[in-house]
């Protein structure tokens, strides 16, 4: 299997595992219930994180009046787009770290957090340059 | 580790109370994006199709609060508590992704 079909495949299979619970539940052996809460708060947690996404969204949307059209709806789509996939990235990481657990298997690691920080960061940065300049409407 | 709090244990880690606690503050994190996107939805102008996606954004906070509500009520028996199943878990994903559609739709107003 080549480097760059894995990831597809490997998404395919979870996504398959977030409407059969039963196959989560049959691996392996039943950790701790201290680290499925910690899993579950870690959940929660990007679950925060993916609403905070989409609540900015709708900032833009709100307190930017002054911004061209394009400007503001695109962050905004942008913002509430990145919320989705800051939701769903949330609901697949439990789904694998909880299957890790389960067979004993090291926690998978993940390049999400550093991809989100930077996105964040441009997003911000374009903000303020948006903000400074004024292309208003 | 080596002794699992349950049935009764001691849990010096409070763990079902703080994840009772995280599940809290999502709703609280949902509540300001709904009353966000109402905000949005009533400076567009009630239109029909503004109203429309304000009603989609609306479902989706409740669901993401009856899911957090009777999860909340699953984490509080006496015990080891119930651990989170993946239906709870997709269920409230999905209640976020329809503020999401909701959302785009007052966006494009």
């Amino acid at each position: 299997m080549t480097g760059r079909v894995a990831p597809v495949i490997d998404f395919v299979r979870n996504v398959r595992l977030w409407f059969s619970p039963a196959e989560v539940r049959d691996d392996g052996e039943t950790p701790d219930y201290r680290f499925s809460l910690a899993n579950e708060r870690t959940f929660l947690a990007w679950l925060r994180t993916a609403l905070a996404l989409i609540g900015g969204g709708f900032a833009v949307d709100q307190f930017l009046p002054d911004l061209r059209w394009g400007w503001r709806v695109g962050l905004a789509l942008a913002l509430l787009a990145s919320g989705a996939l800051c939701a769903l990235r949330a609901v697949n990481h439990w789904v694998r770290c909880e299957r890790a657990m389960r067979r004993g298997e090291d926690l998978p690691v993940s390049r999400f957090p550093a991809l989100l920080g930077v996105v964040v960061a441009g997003v911000a940065v374009v903000m303020v340059v948006v903000v400074l300049v004024g292309w208003e409407a | 580790m080596t002794t699992p709090a349950g049935a009764g244990g001691r849990d010096p880690g409070l763990q079902p109370e703080r994840t009772r606690l995280a599940w809290r503050r999502t709703t609280l994190a949902a509540t300001v994006v709904a009353v966000l996107a109402g905000k949005a939805g009533l400076a567009g102008g009630a239109s029909g199709g503004v109203l429309a996606a304000g009603v989609v954004c609306c479902a989706g906070w409740a669901g993401v609060l009856v899911v957090a509500h009777r999860r909340i009520r699953g984490l509080a028996g006496v015990g080891e508590p119930e651990r989170l199943s993946l239906r709870f878990a997709v269920g409230v994903v999905v209640c976020v992704l329809v503020t999401v559609g909701g959302g785009v739709g007052v966006v494009l107003r």
